[in-house]
């Protein structure tokens, strides 16, 4: 089960608002790039995401590039999960692909600061602060698969290969 | 039934019967990285003991997003991909080899293939005929090694154009359109097809710019048939042998199909921050502009550099408006010097930066300050990309930026001589 407060976000966050261009210098030292995590969405962001915090997003969260600094520095960040109401597809994979679930539901059920307990097995949210209880869409099996390695590279070790 | 082109190269690459909504395993006939992904993906395919490649010719790194290099920390990103290059024997375009999607257009990319790039634009390629889409750093660390990757086989949309362009309107005005209609989810993990009879008389660079963008509306992979029009682009850049033909089935079914009359289109613009904000350019007259930048993988070719001469020759850029154009590939670059079209350009007041990605991403080769305005052929307005989070980015035709490089002020080409 995860836990954590809800930081939310409205539609569109794209991977410019995570981790601008201007910072493609940074992106092999990921400690100093992580600090400018969604600063062009929320400069406060950085300083606000405690340990196992949760993104709470509108629509087609992530969108634009393929860089996987956006959900790498994210998860960093101490995030532990995204809820959102829908979500980019080059994203989606790579936040997967990197152990950080990314789970679509009706996100206009949870307020900024809400205290949410994920059950991932169950496909449940429960917004303890409102006492809503919201269910997201069941991902396909291969992706869940790598989520439950811990990602993309650790599935391929265990494996091998790609199974269907 | 019959198969969308996205399912029939699906079928094939992965030697089953792949219908919308299946999960294939696929081989991939292409795989790359730019110098900003490219990175993170040598460290991927180190973490995962991975040792070598499967394809070493057809895996490729490109150094063009910050090339040359504007920083210290790029110098070292550039070093480690040219070492990895040099280890591994794929195939590298270092410092001015152009921009990674013109270079695969020019160069790699046949009908039928699938090809992955850790990059979104990776779907320009569809503009021949590949299944073209753009993946993160782990998944094609990943193909890196093993050559295949797994693929949700995608529902199409068709587009179904008729009719022709109209006085300097073009392909960008015909996909900010789509954009605009659709949404920037509109086609979210789906793919669009383009067809109809309006199709012929759009030339491949036509056909890449919108291609290249399809991605701009959530789209897995944005695909054109393989036709007269590939075959012979195909041959004018001595590939002809790669050419096959290649349609959607008939009978194919698709999720559903919107119409577009080519002579309906007029100039457009995309408004700050989001690529769906559109208007026409005539309704933004008066929007001052400090920056005007013709280049990108979407509208960086011969063809676009043409048109921005056509309309700048014998002007000059307005006083206020910095001019910068930024030419795709060492062939574009080479083309338009044999045309004339740079001696025109530079006589306008524009500055010609070496082959690559320029202004696009905000890294370098100009950087907008606060509160200033650019005009860009560019694929993408989101805040900060181009600098500051506090400028403003407004994308369209290079027609459109070329006339309001002129006034000084968004501007319909329609309008200047
Ligand atoms: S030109 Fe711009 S959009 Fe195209 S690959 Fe380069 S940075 Fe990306």
């Amino acid at each position: 089960m995860l836990k954590g407060k809800a930081l939310k976000f409205g539609d569109n966050i794209s991977t410019d608002h995570i981790i601008p261009g201007r910072y493609a210098h940074l992106r092999s030292n990921l400690r100093e790039l992580a600090k400018h995590v969604l600063e062009d969405a929320d400069p406060t962001f950085a300083s606000r995401v405690k340990k196992g915090g949760i993104i709470v997003a509108g629509n087609n969260f992530g969108l634009g590039s393929s860089r996987e600094h956006a959900p790498l520095v994210i998860k960093m960040a101490g995030v532990s999960a995204i809820l959102a109401k829908s979500v980019a597809r080059i994203f989606f994979r790579n936040a997967i692909n990197l152990g950080l679930p990314v789970l679509i539901c009706d996100t206009d059920k949870i307020d900024d600061g809400d205290e949410l307990k994920i059950e991932l097995k169950k496909g449940m949210v429960k917004d303890t602060t409102n006492g809503n209880e919201l269910t997201f869409g069941k991902m396909p099996d291969i992706m869940l698969r790598i989520l439950n390695q811990g990602g993309l590279i650790p599935y391929i070790q265990k494996y091998g290969d790609f199974k269907l | 039934m019959g198969k969308t082109l996205a399912e029939k190269i699906l079928s094939r690459k992965s030697g089953s019967d792949a219908r919308c909504g299946d999960i294939v395993i696929a081989q991939v006939d292409l795989v790359f990285a730019q110098d900003t992904t490219g990175p993170l993906t040598v460290r991927q395919f180190r973490a995962g003991n991975a040792k070598r490649l499967a394809n070493p010719k057809k895996t490729a790194l490109f150094l063009d997003h910050a090339a040359p290099s504007p920083k210290r920390e790029v110098s070292n990103d550039h070093q480690l991909l040219r070492q990895f290059a040099q280890k591994t024997g794929c195939l590298i375009y270092d410092v001015g080899g152009g921009i990674c999607h013109q270079i695969v257009a020019e160069s790699l990319a046949k009908p039928g293939d699938v090809i992955v790039g850790a990059d979104s634009h990776t779907v320009t390629a569809g503009g021949l005929g590949a299944f073209a889409t753009g993946m993160g750093s782990s998944d094609v660390a990943v193909i890196f090694a093993l050559g295949k990757s797994w693929f949700r086989v995608p529902e199409t949309i068709k587009i179904a154009l008729s009719g022709k362009f109209g006085r300097r309107v073009g392909a960008k005005d015909l996909v900010l359109r789509l954009i605009g209609d659709i949404g920037a989810d509109g086609a979210t993990y789906k793919a669009l097809e383009f067809g109809g009879d309006g199709l012929a008389s759009l030339n491949m660079s036509d056909r890449f710019t919108v291609a290249n963008m399809a991605v701009e509306a959530g789209a897995k992979a944005g695909l054109f048939p393989a036709d007269k029009v590939t075959r012979h682009y195909l041959n004018s850049q001595k590939r002809g042998d790669g050419y096959q033909p290649l349609s959607a089935d008939s009978d194919a079914v698709y999720e559903n199909t919107i119409s577009i009359n080519l002579a309906s289109l007029e100039p457009l613009v995309a408004k700050p921050h989001t690529v769906d904000n559109v208007a026409t350019a005539r309704s933004l007259k008066g929007t001052k502009i400090q920056q005007v930048f013709i280049g990108t993988c979407t509208n960086g070719r011969m063809e676009d550099l043409a048109i921005a001469a056509a309309i700048l020759k014998g002007k000059m850029r307005h006083p206020q408006t910095r001019l910068i154009i930024g030419p795709a590939s060492p062939q574009v670059l080479l083309s338009a010097i044999s045309a004339g079209y740079i001696r025109t350009l530079v006589e306008a007041g524009g500055v010609i930066l070496p082959p690559g990605c320029g202004a696009c991403l905000g890294l370098h080769q100009g950087v907008l300050a606060e509160g200033e305005t650019c005009l860009s052929t560019a694929n993408r307005n989101f805040k900060g990309r181009m600098g500051s989070p506090q400028a403003f980015i407004y994308l369209s035709s290079p027609a459109t930026a070329a006339a309001s490089a002129i006034t000084g002020e968004i501007t319909d080409p329609r309008e200047v001589s």
